[in-house]
C-alpha cells in the first residue's frame, strides 16, 4: 500500500482553520526539540514565557503595545501579497515612516506643537509610501523583480537612518539618536503602556476588510494577484493597480513607524530596525492575508518576543522567541498543502470523490 | 500502440487509437490543435500513462511509467519549447541529466564522441559552443543529438519546423534522411501539410482524438486531399439559424500592421476587413498566423503599428483593453485557463468579471453582494453550467464548464461585438454544440461575432463569411455557402485562388 496526494474537489474549509491552528502546535513541538537541546525544559520554559507575555498586567500592556506596530505590517504586507507583489521591504518602509515624523518633529519648528503630530503622521506615512512605490513603479514600468528590490531597498535606509541618527540629526548630547520630540507631541497613552496607536490599527483593520473584500477595487487586486493576465483582459489595468497597491502597502509601513515612534521611542536612534517589517510577512502569511485573523497573529507572535524576554532568567538566550517565530512558519507552509490535497491510498480513486 | 484511449477531466484526449510505426520509416502524426497528437507522444515517452491499451516496443509489451523508462527503450522526444541550459555548452548539455557518468566525466572523450555523431548524420554543431549563442537551428540539432547520444532509435520531434527556417527545414529533412539510413525511425508532429509530402512516409490523422486516416504518402495525391483528411466533413450535428440579414458595419479594421519586438517578418501584414451587425465572421488558419494577435489588438490587449481599428463607428487603435469593454466588445479568449478565468476565485466572481464595474451590480464603487449572488445563480441556471456551488473555485471545474462560465459572462456583458477566439478547442461534443448555438444566438440578435477558429468544419457551420489568414495576411474573404473544405485548405496552406 503506498499513500499519495490526491487533488481534492474543492477547498476544505476545515482545513483552512484546521491547518493554522495544528501548524502552531507543531512548531510549539519543535521549538521543544530546540529547548530539550539546549537542555532546557520545554514545559517549564514555555510556561515562563507565557507568564513573561501575560503574567501581570504590565506584561500584557507591553505584550499588546508591541503587537501594534507587529499588526500594522502585517496589514502592510498582507495588501501587497494579495497582489502577488512580494514586498518584502515593510521593514524600510517603517524606517521611511520614523524618518519622516522625526524631520517633522526636529525641523518644523515654525509650526504650533498642537499641528506637529498630525503633521508629522501625514508625511511619515507619505515617506513610507513613497519608499514603496519606488520598486512598485520599476515593477510596473520594467518588470523589475520586487524581491530583490525591496529587500536591498531596506539597507539602504537602514543605512541612512544610522548615518541621520549618528551624525546630521543626532541630538548635542549622548552620542547617537535625535533629540527627543516635544512631549505635547506624543501619541498619548490609553492604558499602561498601551497606547492610542491601537485605536488606528484596530480602525484600519476594519478599513482594510472593507476595501478589500467590499469594494470593486479590493475585486480588482484580488483579480490580479490570482491571474494577471485575466485580470488584463477583464480590463484591469495592472501596472496603476501595482503602484496603487504599493503605495498603500508602504503607507500602512510608514503607518506602524510613525506610530512606534510617536508612542515609544519619541526619537530616531538605534534600534529603529526592529525587524516589525519581516515578522510582518510571517503575520500576514499565517493570517491568509485577513486582516481580522491578522490581529490574532500579530498578538501571538508580540507575546512570543515579550515572553522570551523571560528566558534571560532560565539562562537561555532572548533570540529564543525569535527561533520559534521562524518555525512557525515552517509548518505553515507544509501544512497548506493539505487545504488542497487529501491523502488518499494508492488504487482507491473511486472512495475519494465527493 | 495498441487501443490507446486517455481522458483527462471533461476530455476525451485519444479514443482507441492505435498507432504503428516501422523500423526505417517517418510517419507523420496530423491533426489539429487539441486533435490528441502530443497527449498520445506523451504516453509513448511515459510523461501519461493510458487509461487503456497496450504499447510494444520491438514486439515486446512495454509499461512506460517515466521518460527514463523510455530512453532505455530507446525512444526519445524533442519537445516544441527546447529543454536546453542557456548558460552551459552544447557537451555539457548532452551529458545532463545522464545517471550513468562518473563524478569528474571524462569531457575530452565526451567531446571526441559528439563529434563523431554529428560527422555521421550531419549535424553540423562544435561541443565547445555556449547554447544561447546558438541559433534555433542549431538548438535543435543539439536536441537531436542529445537523443542519437543516448542511443536513441525513435526519435519523436514535435512541429520540429514551427521554429526553423525554410533554410533550416532543409536541412532538417537532410538530417533526417541519413538517420533513416541509419536504421533509426521518427515520428513528427506537424500541421504543416506541404511538409508532411515531403518528409514523411506514411501519415496518421487524428481528429478529436481518434484515428480516422492511415495512409502511405505516396498514395496521397495532393496537400488538398490531407487537408480534408484532417478537417474532415462529417457535420456533428445541424444548428437552427435565422436568415442572413447584416446591419451595419460594427468592426473595420483597415491596412492593419503588427511588427515582431527586434524587427522581422510582420506579424500582422495589411489586414482588412470589416464584420457587420447581425453575422459571423469566420477567421480561418492553422495557428500561429497572426489570428491570435489580431483578436488581441483588437481587444486592446496588444499594440498595433500601423493601420486602425473601428469599433462601432469609433477609432479605437491602440485603446486600452477597458476603453474597448466600455465600448461594447466582448472576448471570449484563446488560452481559456490562462486568459478567461481566475482559477482560484469562485464561479460566481468569475462570472461577474465584467458587469461588477456597472450599477446593476456595485454602487460608488461598494459591490452589491446580494445582487451578485443572485445575477451569478441566474447565468449558472442559463448557460446551464454544472458546478457544486457559485461558490467553488473555477479551477475544479471541467473544461466544459469553464467555456460556459466565459461564455455566459462575456454574452451577458456583449453590447454589440463578440469576439470568440478558439471557442470550442479541446471541448466534448455537448459543450461545442452549446459554444455554437451561443454564438449564433447572438448572430441572430444582431451582434457582430468574429469568430477564429482552426476547425473548417465549424466555420463552414456557423460563419456568414469566412476569412483565411496566413502568415499575417488576409488571404482572401469568402461566402460560407459558396465554399468548402478544399478551397479552405488551399488558402490555409498559403496558395492563393487563382494558383489552384
Amino acid at each position: 500500500m503506498r499513500i499519495h496526494l490526491q487533488k481534492r474537489d474543492s477547498r476544505s474549509t476545515l482545513m483552512t482553520i484546521l491547518v493554522p491552528v495544528a501548524s502552531l502546535l507543531v512548531s510549539f513541538l519543535l521549538g521543544a526539540i530546540v529547548l530539550a537541546l539546549s537542555k532546557a525544559d520545554p514545559l517549564v520554559t514555555y510556561r515562563a514565557m507565557l507568564r513573561g507575555a501575560f503574567g501581570s498586567q504590565t506584561k500584557l500592556q507591553y505584550t499588546i503595545a508591541k503587537s501594534i506596530p507587529l499588526l500594522l505590517c502585517g496589514l502592510a504586507v498582507g495588501v501587497a501579497f494579495r497582489l502577488k507583489f512580494w514586498n518584502i521591504g515593510a521593514e524600510g518602509q517603517y524606517i521611511a515612516g520614523v524618518i519622516g515624523i522625526t524631520w517633522v518633529m526636529q525641523f518644523w519648528t515654525f509650526l504650533p506643537v498642537a499641528l506637529l503630530l498630525p503633521v508629522g503622521m501625514v508625511v511619515g506615512v507619505a515617506c513610507g509610501a513613497l519608499w514603496a512605490a519606488i520598486p512598485g513603479v520599476l515593477k510596473a514600468q520594467w518588470s523589475v523583480d520586487e524581491t530583490l528590490t525591496t529587500l536591498m531597498m531596506n539597507y539602504i535606509i537602514i543605512g541612512y537612518a544610522e548615518y541621520l541618527y549618528i551624525n546630521a540629526w543626532k541630538a548635542p548630547r549622548g552620542n547617537m539618536g535625535t533629540i527627543l520630540y516635544p512631549e505635547a507631541a506624543w501619541l498619548p497613552r490609553i492604558w499602561g503602556r498601551v497606547h492610542a496607536g491601537l485605536y488606528f490599527a484596530l480602525a484600519l483593520v476594519v478599513v482594510l476588510y472593507f476595501v478589500l473584500y467590499k469594494t470593486r477595487w479590493g475585486f480588482e487586486l484580488n483579480m490580479i494577484g490570482k491571474n494577471r493576465r485575466a485580470a488584463q483582459c477583464q480590463g484591469v489595468c495592472i501596472k496603476r493597480n501595482i503602484i496603487l497597491g504599493m503605495l498603500l502597502s508602504g503607507a500602512i509601513a510608514g503607518l506602524a513607524g510613525v506610530i512606534d515612534s510617536a508612542a515609544v521611542t519619541h526619537q530616531l536612534t538605534k534600534g529603529v530596525n526592529a525587524g516589525y517589517g519581516f515578522t510582518g510577512i510571517i503575520i500576514a502569511w499565517m493570517s491568509n492575508l485577513n486582516p481580522f485573523v491578522s490581529i490574532l497573529v500579530a498578538l501571538i507572535m508580540a507575546a512570543l518576543e515579550t515572553g522570551s524576554d523571560a528566558l534571560q532568567i532560565l539562562k537561555l538566550p532572548s533570540a529564543m522567541g525569535e527561533v520559534m517565530q521562524g518555525l512557525i512558519l515552517i509548518p505553515l507552509l507544509a501544512g497548506s498543502v493539505f487545504t488542497e490535497y487529501r491523502l488518499a491510498k494508492s488504487g482507491t480513486h473511486t472512495e475519494a470523490t465527493a | 500502440m495498441v487501443d490507446i484511449t486517455k481522458t483527462f477531466p471533461g476530455v476525451l484526449a485519444n479514443d482507441h487509437v492505435s498507432l504503428t510505426l516501422h523500423k526505417g520509416e517517418v510517419l507523420a502524426l496530423l491533426g489539429e490543435n487539441g486533435a490528441g497528437k502530443s497527449t498520445l507522444m506523451n504516453m509513448l515517452i511515459g510523461l501519461y500513462q493510458p487509461d487503456s491499451g497496450t504499447i510494444y516496443v520491438n514486439g515486446v509489451q512495454r509499461d512506460i511509467q517515466s521518460p527514463q523508462d523510455s530512453m532505455a527503450l530507446g525512444i526519445g522526444m524533442i519537445h516544441q519549447e527546447f529543454m536546453l541550459v542557456g548558460n552551459m555548452s552544447v557537451a555539457e548539455n548532452i551529458i545532463l541529466g545522464m545517471k550513468d557518468l562518473p563524478f569528474v566525466p571524462p569531457m575530452g572523450e565526451i567531446k571526441k564522441k559528439i563529434t563523431a555523431l554529428s560527422k555521421r548524420y550531419g549535424l553540423q554543431v562544435y561541443p565547445d559552443k555556449i547554447i544561447r549563442d546558438l541559433s534555433v537551428g542549431e538548438q535543435q540539432r543539439v536536441e537531436i543529438l542529445k537523443l542519437l547520444y543516448r542511443g536513441a532509435d525513435i526519435l519523436i520531434l514535435d512541429e520540429p519546423t514551427a521554429v526553423l527556417t525554410p533554410g533550416e527545414s532543409r536541412d532538417l529533412n537532410e538530417i533526417l534522411k541519413r538517420m533513416l539510413a541509419e536504421g533509426k525511425s521518427a515520428i513528427f508532429i506537424t500541421h504543416k501539410m506541404d511538409e508532411v509530402m515531403s518528409f514523411s512516409h506514411t501519415v496518421q490523422v487524428l481528429r478529436r482524438g481518434k484515428s480516422v486516416a492511415v495512409k502511405p504518402t505516396r498514395e496521397i495525391a495532393n496537400v488538398q486531399e490531407l487537408a480534408n483528411m484532417m478537417v474532415g466533413r462529417d457535420i456533428l450535428f445541424s444548428l437552427d439559424r435565422g436568415p442572413y440579414e447584416p446591419g451595419p458595419e460594427m468592426i473595420e479594421i483597415n491596412d492593419l500592421v503588427m511588427l515582431p519586438v527586434g524587427g522581422g517578418k510582420p506579424i500582422l501584414d495589411q489586414v482588412t476587413f470589416s464584420v457587420r451587425s447581425g453575422e459571423i465572421f469566420g477567421i480561418a488558419g492553422v495557428a500561429g498566423n497572426g489570428q491570435q494577435q489580431l483578436t488581441e489588438a483588437i481587444t486592446g490587449l496588444l499594440h498595433v503599428d500601423g493601420g486602425s481599428i473601428i469599433l462601432k463607428g469609433k477609432n479605437m487603435t491602440n485603446k486600452s483593453p477597458i476603453a474597448i469593454i466600455k465600448g461594447g466588445v466582448s472576448h471570449i479568449p484563446a488560452d481559456r485557463g490562462r486568459m478567461g478565468v481566475v482559477g482560484d476565485m469562485s464561479v460566481g466572481e468569475n462570472l461577474s468579471m465584467k458587469k461588477y464595474r456597472t450599477e446593476e451590480l456595485s454602487h460608488n464603487t461598494v459591490m452589491k453582494k446580494g445582487r451578485i449572488r443572485q445575477f451569478a445563480e441566474d447565468l449558472i441556471e442559463r448557460f446551464t453550467i454544472k458546478t457544486p456551488s457559485q461558490d467553488t473555485s473555477v479551477k475544479f471545474l471541467s473544461g466544459g464548464n469553464i467555456q460556459k462560465t466565459i461564455l455566459a459572462r462575456e454574452i451577458d456583458f456583449c453590447r454589440g461585438i463578440l469576439i470568440a477566439v478558439y471557442p470550442s478547442r479541446g471541448l466534448d461534443i455537448g459543450a461545442t454544440e452549446a459554444v455554437r448555438q451561443n454564438l449564433i444566438k447572438q448572430r441572430d440578435s444582431g451582434a457582430a461575432v468574429l469568430l477564429v477558429s482552426e476547425e473548417l468544419e465549424e466555420l463552414l457551420m456557423v460563419a456568414d463569411r469566412i476569412a483565411v489568414m496566413f502568415e499575417g495576411r488576409i488571404m482572401d474573404i469568402l461566402d460560407a455557402k459558396k465554399t468548402g473544405t478544399e478551397e479552405l485548405g488551399m488558402l490555409m496552406a498559403g496558395v492563393a485562388r487563382g494558383e489552384q
